[in-house]
């Protein structure tokens, strides 16, 4: 298949979904009336409907999914391990740490950055800590150093909650484990936006980067391609990506995983056609799952996660049965 | 002279017995149970409340409950404080008044009150628990009297929209203390037109859609919780009718204090 007619057909289904996903909602609303609300309707409940709660909610569905999908493909290009993905190895969990954090401390209340920008600095962390682990220790080493992280991080964000003086706080641990996007509102979207933006131009412009690596470190040195300032873009593009993506919807796992692993047979298996392959394939998975878990338990706010995790746990398992035997 | 001695004798026990009867030290393990308590509890009567109570964005009493010492529920302390007897809700935890009660502590539950006639029952209930029935007389027929005048001063007329709305998209049902207080401050509920007696949750969609006139919004709590964030959504500020914060503490429990926050939502008509 050709790049072109790949992200062609991507982007076909992506808008389709994104369409499906306004005509997705509790209230039942003929899909022209429900489209003509949101184009014209003014102040009245349905234009609110359309324009306040599901055109915010669409939008994020397709950065969150794009930015996860992206990182996914990228960490596992740097990695080259196809299970580096940004949720099972522990960097999402650590974003939601850090957002945990910017909430209680009252940071985020104060500065509209601080939630996204500790975040970013939560996934910086941990993405620095995964690469001095386990770096060049294999696919073992990467999944213990993952496992390890995200207790961790896990743990201390339960912390965070639990001491919080908010009677709701602890129950929001669901919340920054499995991930939502329900009554999201154009203020999430102007918080994660730019920092999506910025780690998604980052970690495309890797992709020559990558494409040299897969003829390892040496070779990519010889070609020209500097290997400091590439992981430096990977490890940023990543943080800024997921940190604002799990700032606003919470973990959702495993879509850098079952992305890159479908698409990659249709690019060849080359990192930089892989890349913005793999960000269409994860805005397009986010949007499915969304819709889903608003078909499934309609009001009752069914969490991305669970979804994600029953789509990805199998594929996480197949990679593992692939690679018996390997280091 | 014998029979003058007799007549002295039970002049003593006449008035003694009642007191004989009630409980001298009584403990409360429920938020609601401390209110009530505090307020018709016999002097020394009530030796622990809970530190709720203390509370002031769950307690309507949380100045005049410093005057008592605080317990935090466990069935260990409540029992070292000597009891004849716990009052608990239905929803304190089950184990600990199992516990007490195997202990041999005698444990009075209470309902939450749904109803203004739920409310005067537990106030007659708690009297006679306490044995200060005409305390708790007076305190009903007060309670009725005001409601009386609140009701009167009601005009037929339109009765605008109103729906409670709280973290987790929580409205509650119309068969409740606040679906009865709003329909007594001259409110149709939402949830009485949507025929959900009992509290449930309705997605901020359903609610935008549905266009009320007034929805009461509960107050936003210290630190931050993603629980609470749809209640600042701008959907929700967008709607043309109003938005009243009611504190928790107003309603949340069955006292005769519900009647202000009855007062101050009828000014919002």
């Amino acid at each position: 298949m050709t790049e072109r007619s790949l992200h062609t057909g991507l982007g076909l289904v992506l808008v389709a979904l994104f369409v499906a996903s306004l005509l997705t909602g509790v209230a039942e609303v003929a899909p022209l009336t429900a489209l003509k609300a949101l184009l014209t309707g003014g102040e009245g409940p349905l234009g609110l409907v359309m324009r306040e709660i599901r055109l915010p909610r669409a939008i994020l569905a397709v950065l969150v999914g794009a930015s996860l999908g992206l990182s996914g493909a990228a960490m596992q290009g740097l990695l080259r391990n196809p299970m580096a993905e940004p949720g099972v190895i522990g960097i999402s969990a650590a974003a939601a740490l850090g957002a945990v954090i910017a909430l209680q401390t009252g940071l985020a209340a104060s500065f509209a950055l601080a939630l996204p920008l500790a975040a970013l600095l939560g996934a910086l962390i941990g993405v620095a800590a995964i690469l001095f682990l386990a770096g060049r220790g294999g696919t073992l080493a990467l999944i213990l150093a993952g496992i390890a992280l995200s207790a961790l991080a896990a743990a201390l964000t339960s912390l965070v909650l639990n001491l919080s003086p908010n009677p709701f706080a602890a129950q929001d641990i669901v919340f920054w484990m499995m991930g939502s996007l329900a009554d999201c509102s154009f203020t999430h979207v102007a918080i994660a936006a730019p920092f999506i933006a910025l780690g998604g131009v980052l970690l495309v412009r890797s992709g020559r980067g990558l494409e040299a690596l897969t003829l390892g470190e040496e070779a990519a040195a010889s070609m020209g391609i500097d290997l400091t300032r590439l992981r430096l873009a990977v490890i940023l593009g990543t943080a800024a990506s997921v940190g604002a993506a799990t700032a606003v919807a919470g973990t959702v796992g495993f879509v850098g995983l079952v992305v890159p692993h479908l698409l990659r047979p249709l690019v060849g298996a080359s990192p930089a056609r892989l890349l913005p392959a793999a960000a269409l394939g994860g805005a397009v998975l986010v949007l499915i799952a969304d819709i889903a878990v608003r078909k499934v338990l309609p009001g009752q706010d069914l969490k991305l996660g669970v979804l994600m995790a029953l789509v990805g746990a199998p594929v996480f398992l197949n990679l593992i049965w692939r690679m018996r035997g390997q280091p | 002279m014998r029979l003058a001695l007799l007549c002295g004798l039970l002049l003593c026990l006449a008035p003694a017995l009642p007191v004989a009867a009630a409980p001298a030290r009584v403990v409360s393990i429920n938020l609601c149970t401390d209110q009530l308590a505090m307020m018709l509890a016999a002097p020394g009567q009530l030796v622990s409340i809970t530190h709720l109570a203390r509370d002031p964005a769950a307690s309507v009493m949380a100045e005049a409950a410093k005057a008592w010492p605080t317990n935090r529920g466990q069935a260990e302390e409540v029992y070292l404080l000597h009891p004849d007897l716990v009052l608990a809700g239905r929803y304190t935890a089950q184990p600990t008044v199992a516990m007490l009660r195997r202990l041999g502590i005698p444990v009075a539950v209470f309902e939450p009150a749904d109803s203004f006639a739920d409310m005067q029952a537990d106030i007659a209930r708690m009297g006679a628990l306490l044995g200060r029935e005409p305390e708790a007389a007076a305190m009903a027929g007060a309670f009725a009297a005001r409601l009386a005048r609140i009701r009167a001063a009601n005009l037929p007329g339109r009765r605008p929209l109103a729906a409670t709305w709280s973290a987790r998209g929580y409205m509650s049902g119309h068969e409740s203390l606040a679906g009865e207080i709003l329909t007594t401050a001259g409110f149709d509920t939402l949830a009485a037109r949507m025929g959900r007696a009992q509290g449930s949750t309705l997605p901020l969609e359903a609610l935008v859609l549905a266009d009320p006139d007034l929805v009461v919004i509960g107050r936003i709590g210290p630190g931050s919780s993603r629980a609470e964030e749809p209640l600042t959504h701008p959907a929700l500020r967008a709607l043309t009718g109003h938005r009243a914060a009611v504190e928790d503490r107003d309603w949340i429990c069955g006292l005769p204090s519900v009647l202000d926050a009855t007062d101050r939502l009828k000014d919002m008509k």
